[in-house]
This record gives C-alpha cells, structure tokens and sequence, in this order.
C-alpha cells in the first residue's frame, strides 16, 4: 500500500469521524445541541483530530526511521571479507545493496518471476550484472553472493515493514476513531479537548523552524565529522592547494576558495555599496514623491530576479564583454568567466539589498537632525555628509554586511560567472572559484558518500553556514542597536 | 558689534548680492552631490534594462522555430507490410526506416522544384533535418494508422544550425568553421526557403515537449521542467502554508513571552538568511541519504523549498496578524469567543489576504531558486514525463531553473537561446505571480 494511498485511507477515516461524532453527540441529547457542552461540530471535530493525527504521525516517524532499521539488520548480513575487498568502508556495499535491491523487481518483471522465483535466484548461478544492467542498473562488478543475499535480504525486510508500516497506521487510526467515538458524551469539554489539541498542533508546527535549524547544523557536523576522520583537519585549515583527486590523494586545502569567495564578494561589494547607497541617499533625500514612487520599486525589481538569471546573463553577456573590452586589451587574461564577471553581476543583485536597507535607516535618523543643520545654514549634501550617514552609519554598516553575507553563499552567480579553477590570484580577470562552486561541483553527478573528495563539500558547508551566520549575527546586532538609538 | 570686528583680520568686505568664492565651492559641491546620487539610482535602472534585453535578445528566439514543409509519402509496402494498420506490428517499422522515407520525399521535392544541390551528398541534404524529424514522423504515424497510403504534408523541424541561419544566429563565414553545418547546405536551404518550403512558425513545442539529447537543440522543450516545477510548487503550498500560518499564529497571538518563544524567533530571522545551497546540503543528507528517498524526486526538491520558503511565510504572516486591531479580538473575546474563536473566526480571515499575498511572494521565490535543487540531483537529464501524483512526486523531473542551467552547460550554441527562452518563461511565470500578489493586496487589503 502505498504512503499516498494510505494517507488518504486515514484522511477518509477522518472526515468519517467528523460525521459521526457529530451524530453521535447529537443524538445524544435527542437532536437539542443547547444540551451539549459544545457545538455539535467541536464533537465530531474531536473525532476527526484523534483518528488522523496520531497515524499520521506514527507514518512519519516510521518513514525516518524505516531505512536506518534496514541498513543495520542488512549490514549485519554482509561477512568481513566483503567489506575488506571494497577498501574497508561498509557504504560502499550497502550502496550496491541498495541498488540490486532496486533493481530486483524491475528483473523479476521481465523475467515474469514470482515471489518465491526471486527468493530462488542465486547470483552465482546466473549472471546478475548483466540482468540487472538490463533494466538500468549498472553495478561496478559482478555481484557478489553475499552481496545477493544482502540485497534479497533488504528487499523482502523492506516490503514486510512497509507492509507492518499500513498495519500500525490504520491500527493506529481506528484505536484514535474508536477511542473518541466512545468518550462523546453531552458533558464532554468538546471544545477545550479540540482546541488544546489544536494549540499543541501549533506549537508543533513552530517547532518545525528550530528541527531545520537542527536537522542543517546536525547534517553538516556529522558529515564534516566523518569527512575529518578520513582527511586531516590541519591540511584543510592551512593548505593552500585546492586538486580534488578522485582516485585518491587529492590535497584539498580551504584557501584558494576562500580567497576566491572574498575576492568575488568584494567586488561585489565594490559595486553594490556606493551605488546602493548613494542610490538609498538621493531617492530618501532629494528624490520627489512620484520619482521615489517608480524609482525605488523598479530597483526592488534587481532583487526579486531569481539568481539563475544573473548567471545566464553573466555566462552570455557580461563574461565576453568584459573579456573583450577589458581582460584582452589590457592584457590581462582571455577567459570570460572571470572574478570581475562574478562580481560585478552579483554587485548589480545587491544593490537594492544596499539601498531599501540603507533607505529605511536614512528614513529613520530624526527630522530634528536635519532641521538643525539646516537652520546652522548647511547645504543639504552638508547636512547628508556631516549630519546624516554619521547618524545612519551603524545601521549602514549592518545593510552592507546583510549583503556581504548574500553574496559569500551565493551559489548560481559564481558557478556559473566565476570558473572552476582555485587559485590564489590577485587578477581580477582571471577565472577563480569559490566556496560555494566547489560545493555544487564535488557533490553533483555520481555521488558516493565516503571519499573524502565528497565529503569535503559538507566541511566547505560548515565553513560556509559558520560565516554567513556571524555575519548575519552582527549585522542584526548592530541594526537593531541603532533603532533602539532613536525610538 | 564694532568696525574692528567687521573689517579686522582677513575678511575682505563682501555683499549678499554677489556670490563669493566659497559658496560657489559649496554649491558646486551640492549639485556634484546630487548628481552622484541621480547616477546611482540611474545605473541600477540601466543595469535593470540592461539585463532584461539582453535576456529577452538571446531567448526571443527560442519561441519561433524554423520547420520544412514536405510532402511526404506514406506507402503502405514499407510502413505496414500485413495491411493490418495495427500499430503493434507497425512498430517493427524503425525511425531508421522512417528516416529513408523522409529522405526519399525530400530528394523527390528538390527535384521537383528544380532546386539543384550541386555536389552535396544525400546525407548531407538530410542533414538539413533534425535528427529528431524521422521520430516524429514515426510517432505521428503510429498514432494514427490511418495515414499510411495517404500523401501528407509533413512539418520536419530543421535542425539548430539552419534553424540559426534564418534567425540570423548562423552565417556563411560560421558555417564555414562548423562541422556540423557547410556554407553548400545552408545555400541550398535558401533556395528552398525561396521556393516556399520552409516557414517559422511559433514554437508551441518549446513549451510542451521535454528535454532532447546534445545532438538536437531544435527539439528541446520545457515540458518536463515546467511540470516538475509544478510539482514542486504545489508540494510547498501544501506544507509551507498550514506550517506557515500554524507557527505564526502560535508565535503572534498564543505564545508566552519568555526566552523559549525569544529562541524560536531569532532561529526563523536566521533561517531566512541561510545560504540556500546550505538548505541542498540539507536535502541530500537528510532527505535522500538518511532517509532514502529517490534522487532527483519532485518530493525532495518540494520539501527542501517548503523548508526554505517557510521563514519568508512566517515573517509575512506574523506582519499580516500584527496589522488586525486588537480590538476585533477584543470585541470576539467580548460576546464570548474563545480565544481560538477570535483567532480562527476573526483574526484569521481578516488577515488573509496578506498571509496570500506573503505566500505567493514566497512562492515566486522559491520557483526561481536552483542552487538546492542541484545537490539533490535535478541535473540528470529526463526526457520523459513524470506521472500523475503521488506516483509522479517519486519519478525523476527537472525544474525551470535547473533546466536553465543544463542547457548552458551544453556546447552548442543553440542551447543558450534556449536558455535564454526558458529564462523568458520563468519570469514571465514570476511576473504572474507578483502581478497576483499584488492585485490580491490592493483588492482586498483593509487599513483601519
């Protein structure tokens, strides 16, 4: 049965319970609901809460934890040589179950077998790997009897869960519809009992924000964790040679991409600040109502342009540009993609970030201020520069570091305006690349989770997250700091 | 007051009337100033401009495509030997076999139309067709039996480079460095453009068909792209908005004030400023390493949107219930709602509109990213259509933005005008949403 199926069961077992109860509460006090605690439909709304939430509950849980029950009981079946012939490292093999555990329904489908016909196969009878390929699941090598076994194993163990999965669910279900069902008397609390239940449904939800937070901190430690046990945490922090080797003996030092990702992140910054806010300064200032009015939208424009947009248009148009009107003329490199194509693309995408930021912080500094300056007689660029931006400037400086920020994890932008290749370079015309691109790169295509070459990508993560998080940290603090000056 | 003071020292005698050198200095310093700030604002206008006709320049063209109108005919020895029209048996018939009869018919309208091919090859002539055209013939063929015995006439794609010669994207002097395309071909492509046999038509196919190989840019589509990302989008709405508005509801009306409900809100301005490709790292640990579930899955890519779009719902649904009078829930609590009653009977509906108008911001965002949706596999190339839900929600896809990226990183050049084409539809597809956005605010947003 499958989880959409099984859903809508319980969903239909609801809306049943929903009916129901109601009924029942009513025909309780003979159809006069002013006899009941509650309105008759808090009753059946009772009903309804008790059957479906608790199963579909219970089917979730068991849908995370399903596949770490699987792995053990599996791997448990594999003998040590195996795991020895495949370098030592069990997800490996458990990777190669997994996919002749796939792809065992899709050979029994064509060989027309039957239950008992795929528990009989035996791999070292018959020639599993090309049967398997047959169906598009290409294996390394042959398949290994044990390997087989494995696989079978996983497959059946996973069917009579899931099956085990419906038979708890709808259990599960019915107990709730059977157990509400009973309880609805005229004196039940009908409507506290459902609007507990809702405020606990609530605070459930709310909760799911901090599992996020959780869930991304947990999978990148975790990761990095094992990434650091294969490769040593010294070469990471202080190399400064980037030459993935997916052989093996790569040296993946942190630098290059960092280097690459300030360097972006610059220029980015290089274009976006003074534009963004001098921008920010003339449409709060000096700017009329009707131009404020279409101005400050149409830059707002520059921000809601998804990301994918600015790579294109720095891959087609601004990377040859550059190429051609700078990089070559001045001799300084014939490569499109480049750290000034990255960054000045990036720079136009911050520069409404820059800009409503600084703006509402301009916004902010006390009319008062500005009066005073100019009853001193100051011109109003005067009372801008001397009176203004020294008022706005914490606040100023949390808008730039709120882009700094977007701009070291933007990902699309780079991988596909700034290159592939880590160097420690100060040319700006020349192809670098960043945290961020090296991420997509090492953990895109055919990904096996145990080389340290893939599982480097989560340490970049780590590094990245940590980064990006202080930023944000202290632009917030310091934003939030200046507001309280004023109010 | 005295002369001494007015005349002592350095100040020469000055009048009002006449301006002196130092407010000159200062004046000329204002309208450099001002001028500054006019540049600024008109360099994010120009950047603005800028960007969207180069991206409307390239990608216009992905919309028409160039097509040959042959004559075809369809004779009943080849296609369907058993005279049975029963597409079972017909499928014996290869494109190869198709590809011949194709070839036939167009060697017999050159010759035809007196159009002279000079030294070209048969292959090559052919190779002014997409390599796609027998497929299609075939598939249109085995969709209707019938036509066998019949003479039709046939719309065959031209391929990308003869597509590109009538877009002018491919000229003489660039044919001549092309391996795949020589300046003979594409001249004789003209005479048969002179003789009326080659229109360009709108390319509907562009929007419904799926991906096609490296070899045939002329054939690729969106289809399968447009409807994973439908997928995607209708996965978020349904998790992201009851979460959403749950969690907000909580945090804005019924929470306790105290450092718990303090930690919950600081994570969600957090969350938001997460990298979204921290969010893909996520997805590949938790969603499909952990928990198994297929790569390149609609259902993944959903979950991990639902997850990142979540905090912009959150902020804008709290602003939303922030902007009811208190006295609405006053007035319920009055006559004797419960507080879930004020919430759910009153707060709630009148918030609605901004909560919509958040969601679909939300969800305009979140139908442009891709960096997550790279980890989680969505590169891999799918030319066939995922089914209907749920089943269709496991099956690989890919999504519009993704799709964007694939074809940049493919050699022909053909692929970036149809990048630029995708690009084209995405926005369009943002403009809708934000244009709905804010229709549904101007509509129905109450100010007390």
């Amino acid at each position: 049965m499958s989880v959409g199926l099984l859903s809508l069961i319980v969903l239909g077992l609801a809306v049943l319970g929903y009916l129901l109860g109601r009924q029942r509460a009513l025909s309780a006090v003979k159809g006069d609901p002013r006899a009941l605690h509650s309105l008759p439909s808090y009753y059946g709304a009772s009903v309804a809460l008790f059957t479906a939430v608790p199963a579909l509950l219970v089917m979730v849980v068991w849908l995370f934890l399903q596949p770490t029950i699987l792995e053990t009981r599996t791997a448990a079946l594999i003998p040590q040589e195996n795991i020895a012939a495949s370098g030592g490292n069990i997800s490996l093999v458990m990777a190669d179950v997994r996919r002749i555990a796939e792809g065992l329904d899709a050979v029994a489908a064509r060989a027309g077998l039957d239950e008992a016909g795929i528990q009989a196969m035996r791999a070292d009878l018959s020639d599993m790997r090309s049967r398997l390929a047959e169906v598009g699941v290409a294996l390394g090598a042959n398949v290994d009897p044990a390997v087989f076994e494995a696989a079978k194993t996983y497959r059946s163990l996973g069917n009579s869960l899931h099956s085990a999965m419906a038979l708890v669910v709808l259990l599960a279900a019915a107990l709730g519809f059977a157990f509400a069902l009973w309880r609805i008397s005229p004196q039940l609390r009908a409507r506290n009992l459902v609007e507990q239940f809702i405020q606990v449904l609530l605070i459930a939800s709310s909760l799911i924000a901090v599992a996020t937070t959780f869930g991304i901190i947990a999978s990148l430690v975790v990761e990095s964790w094992h990434f650091f046990r294969l490769y040593p945490a010294g070469d990471f922090f202080f190399s400064t040679t980037w030459n993935p080797q997916f052989r093996g003996g790569s040296s993946l030092g942190l630098w290059p991409l960092v280097w690459g990702t300030l360097y972006v992140s610059f220029i980015a910054l290089l274009v976006a600040a003074p534009i963004g806010l001098m921008a920010a300064i003339y449409l709060s200032e000096y700017a009329g109502p009707k131009m404020r009015a279409t101005a400050k939208p149409l830059l707002e424009i520059l921000a809601g342009i998804p990301s994918i947009v600015y790579g294109l248009f720095a891959l087609v148009t601004v990377g040859p540009l550059l190429r051609d009107y700078f990089a070559q003329p001045l001799g300084l490199g014939d490569s499109s993609s480049s750290v000034m194509t990255a960054g000045v693309v990036m720079g136009i995408m911050l520069i409404p970030y820059v800009s409503s930021l600084s703006d509402d912080i301009i916004n902010a500094v006390p009319q008062a201020m500005r009066d005073g300056s100019f009853g001193l007689g100051a011109t109003q660029s005067e009372t801008v520069k001397r009176v203004v931006l020294p008022a706005a400037l914490p606040g100023i400086v949390g808008a730039v570091l709120l882009a700094a920020s977007r701009a070291i994890g933007e990902t699309m932008i780079v991988v596909m305006g700034a290159g592939a290749a880590a160097k420690l370079s100060l040319n700006p015309f020349e192809a670098m690349t960043t945290v961020t691109v090296k991420i997509v790169s090492q953990l895109t295509g055919d990904t096996e989770f145990a080389s340290p070459e893939t599982l480097v990508a989560f340490a970049l993560g780590l590094t990245l997250f940590c980064f990006t998080l202080a930023l944000n940290v202290l632009a917030l603090v310091i934003v939030r700091k200046y507001r309280e000056q004023y109010e | 007051m005295t002369d001494a003071t007015l005349h002592g020292g350095h100040a020469a005698p000055r009048s009002l009337l006449a301006t002196d050198a130092r407010t000159r200095r200062r004046k000329a310093a204002e309208t450099r100033f001002r001028l500054y700030g006019l540049t600024a604002v008109g360099l994010g206008l120009v950047a603005l401009v800028f960007l969207m006709w180069s991206i409307l320049g390239n990608g216009m063209g992905a919309f028409r495509q160039t097509y040959f109108e042959i004559p075809v005919e369809l004779s009943e020895a080849t296609l369907d030997k058993s005279g049975t029209r029963d597409p079972a048996v017909m499928k014996k018939v290869t494109t190869v076999g198709y590809g011949k009869i194709l070839q036939k018919a167009l060697e017999a309208e050159l010759a035809a139309r007196n159009i002279d091919t000079g030294t070209m090859k048969a292959k090559d002539v052919m190779g002014l067709l997409s390599k796609e055209a027998p497929a299609d013939l075939r598939n249109m063929v085995l969709a209707d039996p019938a036509l066998v015995g019949q003479t039709i006439t046939f719309e065959a794609f031209a391929t990308s480079r003869v597509d590109g010669y009538f877009k002018g994207r491919v000229t003489m002097e660039s044919a001549a460095r092309d391996s795949n395309i020589s300046p003979e071909q594409l001249a004789v492509a003209q005479k048969m453009a002179d003789a009326g046999l080659i229109t360009t038509q709108f390319n509907l196919g562009f929007l419904s068909m799926p991906d096609a190989s490296e070899l045939r840019p002329e054939a690729a589509g969106l289809g399968v792209a447009i409807l994973g990302s439908a997928y995607m989008m209708f996965i978020v709405l349904l998790l992201a908005l009851p979460i959403g508005v749950a969690t907000s509801i909580y945090l804005e009306e019924l929470a306790p004030k105290n450092k718990w409900t303090d930690m919950i809100e600081v994570n969600i301005a957090n969350l938001a400023a997460v990298p979204s490709i921290v969010y893909g790292i996520l997805a590949l640990a938790l969603f499909i390493n952990f928990m198994g579930l297929p790569q390149s899955a609609p259902i993944v890519g959903g979950l991990v949107l639902t997850l990142m779009t979540l905090p912009t719902i959150i902020i804008a649904t709290r602003a939303a219930l922030k902007a009811v009078p208190p006295s609405i829930r006053d007035a319920a609590l009055g006559v004797g709602a419960s507080k879930m009653q004020a919430i759910f009977h009153h707060v709630l509906p009148l918030a609605m509109p901004g909560i919509l108008t958040g969601t679909i911001l939300g969800l305009a965002r979140a139908l442009g990213e891709s960096a997550p949706l790279l980890l989680i596999g969505m590169v891999a190339f799918v030319k066939d259509f995922p089914a209907a839900p749920p089943e269709g929600l496991m099956q690989p896809a890919t999504a519009l933005p993704v799709q964007v990226y694939q074809w940049t990183q493919r050699s022909d050049p053909a692929f970036v005008e149809r990048a630029s084409g995708a690009i084209i539809v995405l926005l369009a597809f943002l403009l809708i949403m934000n244009a709905v956005a804010i229709i549904l605010r101007r509509r129905f947003e109450r100010r007390w």
